[in-house]
């Protein structure tokens, strides 16, 4: 086994740190240790946690964080935020929120920018959680940026996913555009000290009236971050959770829907790699677009060219 | 009829002036710049005449100095009568240290005390608290109990000079101390004179120097108001204050808008405890930035008291004291550059000049040395020196606001008036000024703002003398003050030996008192004064409120 | 595709002006890096446990209380003592010239002081990100 593999395996921190950065920079040497890492994954209970921007996403994870060390769980958080689409950076300012959380020995908290994907999850998020699982963490919390798909996309990683909703923001209509009624496994009303909150709760259940395809009512917790209220019910929700999925085989079924998400978001990554790779076909296609500008070729017949040529 | 003609041929006057001397291609050809904005981004005319100020009225938007809208000042006399208060931030190490630095200005002319306190006394902490470590007597000096201000102004007459005390947090205990130590040297409450800053607004939206939730942290600032209306009608309980806001990277009229807001906020939150307006209104003060474009600042303090005189009696004020805005200036920290610090002198005159231009009460002038360190005995000097060449050698205090009725200055006034009113209005739609501190909407302005200034400097498009033109090669350098390196240890013995010797049955018995005070509506003021009396430290009256309140958490926002 | 730089801004101790730091977070993002920021009040503790939990490529610190040779000091140390010598440590706000020496004997790479141009900054940090 590699060193890298093993040390994160050992959980030691700055193995783990720097493994997460050579699979988001896309680096090959990532492969080998990540196919090592397989074998020790699928301990963790993996927890999508999504909501609007201002719905208290980090503050609730930072009091879920802390609640599971109290359990002796140890935690790892992946907060994510979008990369600008003009330069390529991004702020990432989640951990401002748990500021006390880095001298914690059995947190690790790692933020990453969406880097490119329009709406969708960063594929290196998949490998991520392996890292982060691998490393003996119990519970993974994955902050979503937000908006749109990469919302739809956390609830076919996640074991459990938590959709936030605050009172006022009026959200209920945006709710069923985004499909968050189907994504979400347990609704949170954050900032329920703040008025409106019941009107909210009500909201969600006349929409669930409407959407509800299961056998298992989808809860929904009131909570208040700021106030420290609500945590351990919505702990226990999440365990209870955790429960109905294993009893119910849906534990095997998820799991099988995430690594189906993984494996063919893997298969896209790997060829959009070997096709921008300048070595092997960037001169091909730059001179294909070429003769495609010039009417000499149309884009059809040279994507299948390009196919051909892969699939040889 | 014949009044409209007369205006449409004045405006032909000006029109035909623009279009002889002013057409694109003359800008184009012979204007240096293609727009000349001021530092709020707003675009100036290349001349202004009598149409701009044709819409005002003299009697009812400009008037007389001490007359409402106190546009033109709110003495009758203004610097005729008494020149401002020349108030010096100062503190640094030990109540010791500081003590001597006080001695010395007021030596040099000084006519006000400022205290500046350091970090872990802001956040009300005693220095030998963990978070205090590296952090003793930096920006300012330490005060952990009654004994440190008892040293602060040992020799010094606190019933003739006024102090200012820039604390926010703790400035209830700080007060309390104050007062403890007037009431020990036989001086009665109702003597003593001046201001403790007590903005904890600005501290959410700029400053970040809080310690409690909006909540109780308003709570404690209305206690100080009624207690100071029943007890220290000479103490300004109170400094709204724009500074930090500006030097957080806000324009003018952000300063302006954010700083008013405040205080109309301050005023509302002691109306709804029953506190009549009239009772208290008097003893608000204000505090503004002295910043580059020298119109820009004097045109800001003059909308300042006519945007306040005019909300303040909206809000049902009744006597005429009520109604003035009275403010502190200092020059703008942030204006100050490292590079040629000299030049910084120069700096400081202008922004002087245009607070005193602008009707300033009291005055603080940055040293040149404060882009590097705290300033030296010299620079301080200096900064002092510049205000004393304003007051006495300038002749612009001969008479009550020289600038009143200039074209420019009179429609700038106006404008910022109106854009502040503008901004009330976004204020008022996001739910008032506590709810927009929550959603972030003040730290965003000032944030864009920052940023945007920054992006002027780098581009060239703003020129700072010295930073992106008139570059020396070599650095120079000017000497900085030295602090005593023993001061830490022997304020954390002097500490030490204080929790050991006080009466702490009595500590004990006050503090529990005060816990229960606080977790009921009572004034919190007169239990804060028996606790520091029985020595007990800032940070042990500040822990009672930390338990009992809980603490403010920031929100990220760029 | 290309490796990011990453950059931990972070205010330690109690000193609460946070301007410079968020125009300087604000610029490196502007300039394609992506930009760690820890918020007010961290120990060196803290900060070293974040930049090393991140892998950043730098950190920059930025004070203005004077409170900079504590701070500047714990933070090397301990990273000395996690072996994080392959991170750009660089300070910026108001530092005297004189401490600057001193500053850079105990590992801070570079200082920063008021006026200077971010684009200077993102220069610096492109040119000196270590390998």
């Amino acid at each position: 086994m590699s060193m890298l593999a093993s040390q994160v395996i050992k959980g030691d921190i700055r193995s783990i740190a720097r493994l997460i950065s050579l699979v988001e920079n896309n680096d090959s040497t990532a492969i080998d240790p990540m196919k090592e890492l397989h074998r020790f994954t699928g301990k963790a209970h993996v927890i999508g946690v999504t909501g609007v921007m201002g719905s208290g996403k980090s503050s609730l994870i930072y009091e879920l964080a802390k609640t599971y060390r109290k359990q002796k769980k140890t935690v790892g958080i992946i907060a994510i935020d979008p990369s600008s689409p003009f330069s390529g950076g991004a702020l990432l300012g989640d951990r401002i929120r748990m500021t006390d959380l880095s001298t914690n020995k059995g947190v690790f908290i790692r933020s990453m920018g969406t880097r490119g994907m329009l709406g969708g999850l960063t594929a290196a998020v998949y490998d991520v959680i392996s890292i982060l699982d691998a490393a003996g963490k119990d519970i993974i919390l994955v902050e979503t940026v937000g908006i749109g798909q990469d919302e739809i996309d956390i609830a076919k990683i996640a074991d459990t996913t938590l959709v936030i909703l605050v009172p006022g923001l009026g959200d209920s209509v945006q709710m069923i555009k985004a499909g968050l009624m189907e994504i979400a496994d347990i609704f949170i009303v954050n900032k329920a000290d703040k008025p409106g909150a019941e009107q909210t709760v009500a909201e969600i259940e006349s929409l669930l009236d409407i959407c509800e395809k299961s056998v298992r009512q989808t809860p929904i917790i009131k909570t208040s971050a700021k106030k420290k209220q609500g945590i351990s019910d919505l702990i226990q929700e999440i365990q209870n959770h955790k429960e109905y999925l294993k009893t119910s085989k849906q534990y095997e079924m998820r799991k099988r829907k995430r690594y189906e998400t993984e494996l063919y978001e893997l298969i896209r990554k790997r060829l959009m790699n070997y096709i921008y790779d300048e070595t092997k076909l960037k001169d091909r296609i730059d001179n294909l677009i070429d003769q495609i500008t010039k009417k000499k070729l149309d884009p059809h017949t040279a994507a299948d060219e390009i196919l051909h040529k892969i699939l040889k | 009829m014949s009044e409209k003609e007369t205006n449409n041929k004045k405006k032909t006057q000006q029109q035909n002036w623009e279009k002889k001397n002013n057409t694109p291609t003359i800008k184009e050809k012979m204007e240096r710049k293609r727009t000349f904005k001021n530092l709020s981004n707003t675009e100036i005319k290349a001349l202004f005449t009598k149409d701009d100020t044709t819409h005002l009225n003299y009697k009812k938007d400009i008037g007389f100095p001490g007359e409402y809208p106190f546009l033109r000042g709110v003495h009758k006399t203004m610097y005729r009568g008494q020149l401002w208060t020349m108030r010096q931030f100062a503190g640094f190490g030990t109540a010791e240290e500081t003590n001597q630095r006080y001695k010395y200005l007021l030596d040099h002319g000084e006519t006000g005390l400022s205290v500046a306190f350091d970090y872990p006394t802001l956040y009300g902490y005693d220095t030998d608290h963990p978070l205090a470590r590296g952090e003793f007597g930096k920006c300012g000096v330490a005060v952990s109990s009654l004994q440190d201000m008892e040293l602060l102004f040992r020799d010094i007459p606190v019933d003739k000079i006024t102090t200012s005390m820039t604390i926010n947090g703790p400035a209830a205990i700080i007060w309390a101390m104050y007062i403890a130590n007037a009431e020990n040297r036989g001086i009665p409450k109702d003597q003593i004179g001046g201001t403790i800053q007590n903005d904890i607004l600005k501290e959410y939206i700029a400053q970040k120097s809080y310690i409690f939730p909006p909540e109780p942290s308003m709570r404690l600032i209305v206690d100080t108001f009624e207690y100071g209306a029943k007890h220290t009608p000479r103490w300004n309980t109170i400094s709204i204050s724009g500074y930090h806001i500006r030097e957080a990277g806000s324009t003018a009229v952000q300063e302006l808008a954010f700083t008013l807001a405040d205080g109309l906020e301050y005023v509302k939150a002691a109306m709804s405890r029953g506190l009549n307006i009239d009772d208290f209104a008097y003893r608000l003060s204000f505090f503004f930035n002295a910043h580059n474009d020298f119109f820009e600042e004097i045109a800001k303090y003059r909308a300042a008291r006519r945007i306040w005189a005019k909300e303040m009696k909206k809000l049902g004020a009744k006597k005429p004291r009520s109604l003035l805005m009275r403010f502190h200036t200092q020059t703008s920290g942030c204006s100050l550059t490292s590079q040629q610090p000299e030049i910084n002198i120069v700096r400081v005159t202008l922004q002087a000049l245009a607070a005193v231009l602008g009707g300033t009460q009291s005055l603080h002038t940055n040293s040149m040395d404060e882009a590097l360190a705290l300033p030296s005995e010299k620079a301080v000097r200096i900064a002092l020196r510049t205000q004393q060449i304003i007051a006495e050698e300038s002749g612009v205090t001969n008479t009550i606001d020289p600038l009143g009725g200039s074209y420019y200055i009179e429609w700038l006034t106006d404008q910022m008036e109106e854009e502040t009113f503008k901004y009330f209005d976004r204020i008022e739609r996001l739910g008032g000024v506590i709810p927009a501190i929550e959603k972030g909407f003040f730290q965003r302005e000032i944030a864009e703002a920052a940023y945007r200034y920054q992006k002027e400097i780098d581009e060239k498009e703003r020129i700072i003398v010295g930073v992106n033109q008139y570059q020396l090669k070599e650095p120079t350098t000017i000497p900085i003050l030295k602090m005593d390196e023993q001061g830490e240890e022997r304020q954390i013995n002097r500490l030490k030996n204080l929790r050991k010797n006080r009466d702490n049955i009595k500590v004990e018995k006050t503090l529990t008192r005060l816990r229960t005070a606080s977790m009921k509506d009572e004034n919190l003021m007169p239990y804060i004064i028996n606790c520091v009396h029985t020595y007990a430290t800032l940070g042990e009256v500040c822990g009672v409120f930390r338990e009992v309140f809980g603490e403010y958490t920031e929100q990220a926002i760029y | 595709m290309e490796k990011k730089i990453r950059v931990l801004v972070a205010k330690p101790g109690l000193d609460g002006h946070d301007r410079g730091a968020k125009v300087v977070c604000r610029a490196l993002r502007d300039a394609g890096m992506e930009v760690i920021y820890t918020g007010l009040h961290q120990t060196a503790e803290q900060i070293v446990n974040t930049a090393l939990q991140e892998d950043v490529d730098v950190i920059g610190l930025s004070l203005l209380s004077g409170a900079h040779m504590t701070f500047f000091t714990d933070i090397s140390h301990l990273m000395k003592k996690k072996k994080m010598t392959d991170v750009l440590v660089v300070g910026g706000g108001i530092i005297p010239e004189e401490d600057v020496p001193r500053l850079k004997k105990i590992g801070v790479n570079a200082v920063f002081g008021p006026g200077t141009p971010v684009n200077d900054i993102v220069r610096y940090i492109r040119e000196n990100v270590k390998e």
